[in-house]
């Protein structure tokens, strides 16, 4: 057995102390250890993108990303986009708007992954958005409206 | 015809549930912990065909932090019989002295801390007797190679009977359909054409792999898991119990995606089995690579004959259909009888015979995947229709529009065509595509073509959906279906339906989500059946609801069309806010199964799904790469009763069908998976959508339809692979009968046709 080790993590603007195994990814801290369900396994190897999250403000894939090297930064997963019951994101918002999702599974990493396209300067036409948006995989092919949804909200950002 | 007066009907209503998935909060299976539940982890075979001699777990049990380990021996003291499926009952829980494929589970640690049973389940050895094994399906049809000793079908379908007991055979069934006289047919015809097409296995991946979590104790059991199918469950998991159906209770929150993957039972009898072992609530969820090894898409090998007039009218036609149904037949059957009998496609032909197969071989499981066989099918006869306009130097629009199918006029069962659409899409197709303008077809390395396909399936008969409508006494209102909620909106197009009759606004009316203690029977949310079956049954409901609060209003002394609020009814009914009205109904559409020797029925199928693409391509010579530069898919959806969720039920559809023609494939060495993650078996992205992506509707009714509406969630699966294949051609003239269409292939087949064939592959 490995050593457990604590850490504090920062998320969504709480601090949060876990002990914990090392080797646990920062995708487990949240969904396991935090009970922050919003951000979702998919393939679990840094192949869908469906665990994307914010680390300093960037996009990381949370399964490849150790809980441990996330201490001390800045975290923010879905939850810290809108209050529970408050504004939605204007993100959030236009994937609403466009219903650019079906199943749901892919949405959060979809909508952090495009806050984080936007504010890159990421997203300044269909083509840009399309190749730094390709990362996250959408099995119900929502793809046309996902492109739309970002479109429009990065339009209102500028 | 859509109303325009309506609130509900035909509106883009957002979907109800919008709010939860934008803001990470809908719930799904995959969240759920309960207290003191165990994780398995499932070790796998590693052969794909084998006497099992032993299974070594005491390493695995000796771990620290390991509650048990489990094989079939331990799953018998729970469930004495444990092989279960919808068609027939031969997959056991775990593999029971023999495996079938590699990847099939052989044993199960359980274990608090899932990475535990997962380092547990590497300790795991096995020891196996290898025997052959085949993997072709048509090998399959006459090898001796066996993958059952004897066929098991299932009591529930009787036509499966006469299969009991049959020994000596993969075939696992047979359906066969024989029209007019096709022998004489070719004989009288001025030119016959014969081709082969071919199918590769495909997944469908849900982005929310399955997981299912059973919680047994006290002879009560509850399910949680992601599956389209509740009811079903519920009634395998109480026949493999031997239990009264309530005693098991089956919840489904969201789906993560399921696209028939999550269809009947899954792992659920697994799960059940290791709560009843252990005592303790159990959890099984799969990785991305597991999922391989649970359901596919059906290869398929159709041979397709044609007799044709010189005009171009098609005289006879036979088929020949063998499905790969891997290990476990799982719903195989259904899909060779259903694709089957559409299997010569929408065409008006006199002379028809059908025989369509599905085959036992050593592969992961083959069922229900988007389309239910239809894709496959149209693969060939669209691939076919081009090839005979081609060698008759017809137009290929002209020559399907002579051929196709009108309504009123018998399909190929006998069964009359009503409602479908063909022509309209079709043309609809055509026309978006300039079909009548000329293409530039480019010169040098890069060439350009287009191509066109249509298609149509039937619905799987005969299902049952039932649905209650609950009044509450404040005049608010909740609906109660089994129907399962997986992105298609159905949660929000029923509660349209409901609000329709009961003359609300849809978001005001609470979609109660399955749960077999509270919700009631639906045979599944499958095959685009529930907006017509459900639909149906909910609209039945609401009326039933408003028949009784006339009832109510009458015997409250009140006079007819008062239009008293309904919470002003209750109160006078019960002299304060209380009580419920409570609407129900159920449906069953009209079905007759065909017969047994000639495939005829009268009412083959509830209504058509249907189904034209077109493809603009570019090929690049030199490589073969190419590039789809416009795709346009059409549907015949009936009445669309929510256009943007139309919408995006047809693209998703087709980019899904897109993966499965253009990357996706599961690539086997010696009956291994070689590509089982999605860094090696490719999807579709962001980038891989056309340019030019049309998705659109016919304006069109369905008139025994909810409102004029039907399902739509496969029908721009159908046709779009031959749309494609049929661009190729058009493209570079060079005819690829296998999907996927990779460049490798396209490539070649160029060699091979400039003199200059390249090595084997
Ligand atoms: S779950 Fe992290 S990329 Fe798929
Ligand atoms: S919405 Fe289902 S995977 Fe994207």
């Amino acid at each position: 057995m490995t050593t457990e080790i604590t850490i504090e993590l920062d998320i969504n603007g709480r601090s949060e102390t876990l002990t914990l195994d090392p080797r646990v990814t920062l995708l487990d801290a949240l969904r396991e250890h935090l009970g922050l369900t919003g951000t979702k396994k998919g393939c679990d190897q840094g192949q869908c993108g469906a665990c994307t999250v914010h680390v300093d403000g960037a996009r990381v894939l949370s399964c490849l990303t150790l809980a441990a090297q996330a201490a001390g930064r800045p975290v923010t997963t879905i939850e810290g986009l809108s209050a529970p019951g408050g504004e939605l994101h204007p993100v959030q918002a236009a994937f609403l708007e466009h219903d650019a999702f079906q199943c749901g599974y892919c949405t959060p990493g979809q909508i952090m992954s495009a806050v984080a396209c936007i504010r890159e300067g990421h997203a300044g036409s269909d083509e840009e958005i399309r190749e730094y948006m390709a990362g996250n995989l959408c099995r119900c092919g929502a793809y046309p409206h996902i492109v739309a949804a970002v479109r429009q909200a990065a339009e209102m950002a500028s | 015809m859509a109303r325009t007066a309506s609130r509900n009907i035909g509106q883009s209503i957002p979907r109800l549930e919008a709010r939860e998935k934008v803001t990470g909060r809908a719930e799904y299976v995959h969240h759920l912990r309960l207290p003191g539940m165990l994780y398995g982890k499932i070790f796998r075979s590693t052969v794909p065909h084998a006497r099992i001699k032993s299974v070594d777990v005491s390493a695995a049990q000796a771990l620290e932090g390991v509650y048990r380990v489990v094989t079939i021996d331990d799953i018998r003291e729970a469930i004495p019989h444990p092989y279960y499926g919808p068609a027939f009952h031969d997959q056991p829980i775990l593999a029971d002295g023999k495996v079938r494929f590699a990847g099939e589970p052989v044993a199960v640690v359980l274990a608090a801390d899932p990475h535990i049973a997962q380092e547990a389940v590497g300790l795991i050895s096995a020891e196996y007797e290898e025997l052959p094994a085949v993997f072709d399906e048509v090998e399959a049809m006459s090898s001796d190679v066996l993958v059952h000793d004897v066929l098991k079908p299932a009591a529930t379908f009787p036509d499966l009977k006469h299969l009991a007991g049959r020994t000596g055979t993969n075939v696992a069934l047979d359906y066969h359909l024989l029209r007019g006289d096709p022998e004489a047919g070719f004989a009288a015809a001025d030119h016959v054409f014969e081709h082969t097409y071919r199918s590769q296995q495909v997944m469908h991946i849900p982005m929310e792999p399955f997981v299912s979590v059973a919680d047994a104790a006290d002879g009560r059991l509850t399910l949680h898991t992601a599956s389209q199918s509740p009811s079903f469950v519920r009634i395998e998991i109480a026949r493999l119990l031997g239990w009264p159906e309530n005693r098991v209770r089956v919840k489904v929150p969201y789906l993560g995606g399921g696209f028939g993957g999550k269809l009947y039972i899954k792992l659920e009898a697994l799960v059940t089995a290791l709560s009843l072992v252990a005592r303790r609530p159990v959890k099984v969820a799969l990785t991305m690579e597991e999922q391989f090894f649970m359901v596919t898409r059906h290869p398929c090998t159709f041979t397709i004959k044609s007799g044709v007039n010189k005009d171009g009218t098609i005289v006879a036609r036979t088929c020949k259909v063998v499905w790969n149904g891997g290990a476990y037949a799982d719903i195989g059957p259904r899909v060779t009888q259903k694709a089957g009998f559409t299997s010569a496609g929408p065409y008006d032909i006199e002379n028809v015979e059908i025989h369509s197969y599905a085959v036992y071989t050593n592969r992961p499981p083959c069922g229900a995947l988007r389309g239910f066989g239809a894709p496959q099918t149209a693969w060939a006869y669209e691939c076919h229709m081009d090839e005979i306009a081609e060698a008759l130097g017809m137009d290929k629009v002209a020559f399907r529009r002579k051929n196709l199918l009108q309504n009123g006029r018998p399909q190929a069962t006998g069964t009359i065509v009503q409602d479908a659409a063909l022509e309209q899409a079709l043309d609809q197709v055509a026309d978006r595509l300039n079909w009548n303008e000329p293409l530039d077809r480019g010169d040098g390395r890069i060439r350009r073509g287009r191509g066109i396909a249509v298609g149509f399936k039937g619905i799987t008969a005969p299902t049952t959906s039932v649905a209650i409508v609950n009044l509450y006494a404040d005049g608010s209102c909740g609906l109660y279906i089994s129907t399962v909620e997986m992105g298609q909106g159905s949660d929000t197009v029923m509660a349209q339906i409901a609000a329709e009759v009961l003359d609300m606004d849809a978001a005001a009316i609470k979609v109660v989500h399955p749960d077999t203690d509270v919700t009631p029977y639906d045979m599944g949310t499958l095959g685009s059946r529930s907006t017509f079956h459900m639909g149906t049954a909910v609209r039945l409901a609401a009326e039933d609801a408003r028949k009784k609060i006339a009832e109510l209003a009458r015997e409250l002394g009140l006079p007819e069309g008062s239009n008293l609020p309904l919470p002003e009814l209750f109160r006078r009914k019960y002299g304060m806010q209380a009580g419920n009205i409570i609407g129900t109904a159920s449906f069953i559409p009209k079905y007759e199964k065909p017969d047994a020797e000639t495939g005829h029925s009268r009412n083959a199928t509830p209504f058509w799904g249907v189904g034209a693409s077109g493809a603009e391509v570019e090929v690049d010579t030199e490589t073969g790469h190419y590039r789809i530069t416009k795709l346009v898919n059409v549907a015949d959806v009936g009445t669309a009763l929510n256009p943007k969720l139309v919408q995006v039920q047809l693209s998703g559809a087709g980019i899904m069908q897109l993966g499965f023609t253009t990357t996706e494939e599961m690539v086997y060495r010696d009956g291994q998976l070689t590509n089982g993650s999605l860094a090696d078996y490719k999807i579709p992205t962001l980038l891989d959508i056309p340019p030019e992506f049309i998705n659109e509707h016919v304006d069109s009714e369905q008139k025994d339809g909810p409102f004029g509406g039907k399902g739509a969630g496969e029908s721009t699966t159908i046709a779009l692979s031959p749309a494609i294949g049929n661009a190729l051609f058009d493209a570079v003239g060079v005819r690829l009968t296998d999907l996927p269409l990779t460049p490798e292939k396209i490539f070649r087949a160029l060699c091979e046709a400039n003199g200059t064939p390249l090595a084997g592959e």
